[in-house]
């Protein structure tokens, strides 16, 4: 009785958004592929289950479309990630390690849920995930689901939010329950 | 025959089947360090043992083509398996994720015998909160991932000390769980075999070993079909160094071979002369590699391939024993023919005597050889070739080439000023060409085709395998003070990291610490009851609570005693990959052990050789050692010593004659045609563009030591040379020429020179001789 009820409004809801600007997918990879990058403000929210409270991050995001995106963590400890095509390097203090995803297939295909949404780059996700779009144009969801199991045995499920080509939160479940949750403020330029 | 026919039959058929005993017991090597020095300074000799048995000796770069990648990761897999279980290697590394996991398994449960960061301080509360802080900052970051499940049982982070300290940044790339190169189309392996550089045989056998496995697990392995196997790397170089001198050697003594015999056979016309007329070359060479094998304990190959030169000048001595004597009348032969000879065998001797004194042992085995082959092949012509030449046999009348010739070298000696001119121009020439003259590096001499030198540079690159490269050295009696040293020096070699002088370095410490340092990194762990005080004071306001640490507690408490965790040494490293690593920087040597720390250039290019050594200055012993100058110093060094030696060889050959001519005109008269020939030849080479080695000067020797023969009869010949000497001049001329133009066309360097000089020295000095002697051939 319940269910029966909230279905036709949920098909309500979206019916006026099909009509108008056919809000789906497609629609949502063709609008962030427009999005020329640029610089972001993030701060990232670690629950883990051996800490008693989350370990919260903070930093800058810069994303050059398609396949460039750096990640520079000013607190708690300076740290810089640059993911740049198959590449991966993280510089810590004096450490430094690279990682050649091609190498990788798992961490390729965690990278490219990064990078395919952010591109809009749809066949690219569904190589490694299910997709399942929520929302509207203006506040919109999308859920990353792997159907590799590869992945799944350390990520259940990514989430994307934001609002028309912005992504605005990234939020990542763990298989172990442990789970991250990433916000993004764009900084303007100029 | 004489009685003392039968005496000198009977020692000689003794003496060659001694010769056959020897050599049949005979160890046969083709390293290169054949070609470094016998008593060598201290870095020098280090240097020889990492040639000779240092693992770069050892180790086999392989790659495999062809197929799927995925099935390429299976064959490489089965391979590794394979070889991993067989006698001839030591070790092997494919990347496989197992193996590593397993080297990480051992690294972790070491983790606080192993772990620089371990001291007093890190355990107390202050370093423990710090330590800690650390560990839950880096969960914020995306590495935190790799350290989640470890937290609990190390807060501290130890084992990201240690992955930090594994460079995790260089090494092969991977696919399907093994070592691949970049662009996906080889996997890759490393073998090291158990044979060192120096056994070309044990390392002949490894190399047939992987061959075999590979073509075992190629017939089971489904998708494998057109794969390919790949091998590089020092043992691959010797053996293959050995069978191409093999094959040449045994290709050019059949090619001369066959134009001496043809030659021979036109000129004496009777099987049973040809027979006896390679008698002494034969004895000459048994005799030439029983003496090197007993004087050295082992032959080097290149050795043998200086036997087919022999042939060129031990025939002579048959050809001028047929064509000079005559049948019953040996008598006359040895009063006036032998005493010419004699004296060209010894001058040859006293040339060759020069190379024994040579720090290479390459150049004194050849020294020897030709020495004692030499005088075997004369001794045979003289005392063994008379009593059994048949009976009835008399050699054609060769008078006739005689008489052909002589008008033409008639003419030639009204050309005398001509031999001057040219000398004049070869010596403006060699004086023009100076500075490049000699070829100053040693890898001029090694044998390689291109190909597998480039086979082998694509290899080392896409498995990041050490190249020859930069090396800090440092050595003790004892090995747990060498292993000390090490430590000191990897100290001093951080700073130099730290501040770019060099982008990193390796040192089998960071595995296997001094036995000091592990009673250190011991004692600095508290108690269980103390630490777990410590513990709770130091997470206080921390988001991870003691707690949560229990197995921290019991980990450090284990690593605490003996009983419970024995001391690391090379026993329990066994069978992990870390074995191999601190096996080739770790040497144990005659005179005690010593530790390598290769160094790792920086990105802009080359590692400034005066900061590393006042770097490690202090260290008594240390040393810095940039291994490919080194050699190249080494060589040119020797190449220097060698020129004197020459030079020696040539003072005293002048000595000799002086001595035994007894006068001034005539010792003029034979030296100043071997001198022009060798300005000549020197001057054409310099002019052909080909830069002078080693082997160039013994090519320059033996034409000394061939053409004073020549020499010596144009003088003997006191009015005129009699048309039957200058045939049997003419007949060993054309003998030597094919012996040596043979090996001019060998591929290998080493012939290739002494057959480039050799061969027109040869002519040029019985021109000469000729054109000197002043027109006295009738």
């Amino acid at each position: 009785m319940k269910r029966s009820g909230v279905l036709p409004w949920l098909t309500l809801l979206a019916w006026p958004l099909h009509v108008h600007s056919a809000w789906d997918v497609d629609a949502l990879m063709k609008s962030l592929a427009r999005h020329e990058g640029g610089r972001a403000r993030f701060v990232e929210t670690k629950t883990i289950a051996l800490l008693d409270k989350p370990v919260v991050s903070s930093g800058e995001l810069r994303y050059q479309p398609p396949a460039r995106l750096e990640k520079r963590t000013l607190k708690p400890k300076p740290e810089l990630m640059v993911l740049d095509g198959d590449t991966l390097l993280l510089e810590r203090g004096k450490q430094k390690f690279q990682v050649r995803l091609a190498e990788q297939p798992e961490a390729l295909a965690f990278v490219d849920s990064l990078r395919g949404t952010l591109s809009g780059d749809r066949a690219t996700l569904e190589k490694s995930y299910k997709l399942r779009l929520d929302g509207n144009e203006q506040r919109w969801t999308l859920d990353l689901l792997p159907n590799d199991p590869r992945i799944a045995a350390f990520v259940l499920r990514i989430t994307f939010g934001g609002a028309n080509s912005q992504v605005e939160w990234i939020r990542y479940l763990q298989a172990d329950g442990d789970s991250s949750t990433m916000t993004i403020e764009p900084v303007e330029a100029r | 025959m004489t009685r003392s026919g039968h005496r000198a039959i009977a020692v000689w058929l003794l003496g060659l089947v001694a010769c056959v005993a020897v050599i049949a017991q005979t160890r046969f090597t083709a390293d290169m360090s054949a070609f470094m020095p016998q008593r060598p300074s201290a870095t020098q000799q280090l240097l020889v043992e990492q040639l000779r048995e240092g693992a770069l000796s050892r180790l086999l770069l392989v790659g495999i083509e062809g197929g799927e990648p995925a099935a390429r990761a299976e064959l490489s897999k089965q391979l590794a398996g394979r070889l991993a279980a067989s006698p001839e290697f030591a070790g092997v590394q494919n990347g496989d994720a197992a193996a590593l996991a397993k080297d990480r398994d051992l690294l972790f449960s070491h983790r606080y015998l192993l772990s620089p960061a371990v001291n007093p301080g890190r355990f107390t509360v202050d370093g423990l909160r710090r330590a800690i802080g650390d560990s839950i900052d880096l969960l914020a970051s995306p590495a935190g991932l790799m350290i989640k499940s470890l937290l609990p049982r190390d807060p501290t982070g130890e084992m990201i000390e240690l992955v930090g300290a594994l460079g995790a940044d260089h090494g092969p790339a991977s696919a399907h769980g093994v070592w691949m190169s970049r662009d996906g189309r080889r996997a890759l392996l490393m073998a090291q075999t158990v044979a060192p550089g120096a056994d070309t045989d044990g390392q002949e056998q490894a190399l047939a070993r992987l061959r075999a496995a590979f073509g075992e697990v190629r017939e089971r392995l489904p998708q494998a079909a057109d794969m390919r196997l790949l091998v590089s790397g020092t043992p691959v170089f010797s053996v293959d160094a050995r069978r191409t001198i093999r094959g040449e050697v045994e290709r050019l003594a059949i090619v001369s071979g066959v134009g001496i015999i043809a030659v021979l056979m036109l000129v004496f016309r009777s099987l049973p002369a040809l027979a006896l007329g390679l008698l002494p070359v034969v004895s000459g060479a048994l005799a030439g590699v029983a003496a090197v094998s007993l004087g050295f304990g082992h032959v080097h190959g290149l050795t043998i391939g200086f036997g087919t030169t022999l042939i060129g000048e031990a025939v002579d001595y048959s050809i001028y024993y047929f064509v000079q004597s005559r049948e019953g009348n040996d008598g006359d032969w040895r009063a006036r023919f032998w005493p010419t000879i004699r004296l060209g065998v010894l001058t040859s001797l006293f040339g060759f005597a020069s190379l024994l004194f040579s720090g290479f042992p390459g150049l004194a085995q050849l020294g020897l050889y030709s020495m004692s082959g030499l005088l075997v092949a004369a001794a045979v012509t003289r005392f063994v070739l008379p009593p059994l030449r048949p009976a009835g046999f008399r050699p054609p009348d060769a008078t006739a080439i005689g008489r052909a010739v002589a008008p033409l070298l008639g003419g030639l000696g009204r050309l005398r000023w001509l031999a001057f001119g040219l000398a004049v121009l070869a010596v403006a020439t060699l004086v023009v060409q100076r500075d490049r003259l000699w070829n100053l590096r040693l890898s001029e001499l090694s044998p390689m085709s291109p190909a597998l030198l480039a086979l082998d540079e694509s290899l080392r690159g896409e498995l990041g395998a050490p190249g020859q490269g930069y090396l800090v050295v440092v050595g003790a009696p004892e090995r747990e003070a060498a292993l000390a040293a090490a430590e000191r020096v990897a100290g001093r070699l951080q700073v130099l990291v730290d501040q770019g002088v060099i982008a990193g370095f390796e040192t089998p410490t960071r595995f296997l610490p001094s036995r000091a340092t592990q009673q250190a990194r011991r004692a600095a762990l508290p108690e269980r009851d103390e630490l777990a005080r410590r513990l709770r004071e130091a997470t206080a306001g921390l988001p991870l609570r003691a707690e949560r640490l229990a197995p921290f507690l019991d980990d450090v408490e284990t690593a605490r005693s003996v009983e419970s965790q024995p001391w690391l040494d090379a026993e329990i490293l066994k069978g992990s990959h870390l074995t191999l690593a601190v096996d080739a920087m770790l040497l144990q040597r005659q005179s005690g052990w010593s530790v390598l720390l290769p160094l790792r250039a920086p990105a802009a290019g080359e590692i400034d050789a005066g900061r590393v050594r006042a770097a490690v200055a202090d260290e008594p012993g240390a040393a810095f050692l940039d291994v490919g100058r080194e050699a190249n110093r080494l060589y040119a060094e020797y190449l220097d010593e060698a020129i004197v030696l020459s030079l020696a060889g040539f003072a005293a050959i002048a000595v000799l004659l002086a001595v035994s001519l007894r006068s001034v005109r005539r010792l003029l008269r034979v030296m100043a045609p071997l001198a022009i020939a060798v300005l000549l030849v020197m001057a054409g080479l310099a002019l052909a563009g080909e830069r002078m080695t080693l082997l160039h000067l013994v090519g320059l020797l033996l034409t000394v030591a061939v053409g004073s023969n020549y020499a010596l009869f144009f003088d003997k010949a006191d009015a005129a040379i009699e048309p039957r000497t200058l045939a049997s001049l003419v007949v060993a001329n054309i003998t030597t020429v094919i012996g040596f133009g043979a090996l001019a066309t060998s591929t290998v360097p080493v012939l290739h020179a002494i057959g480039v000089t050799v061969g027109p020295g040869a002519v040029l000095a019985l021109l000469l001789s000729a054109m000197l002697a002043g027109g006295r051939a009738r």
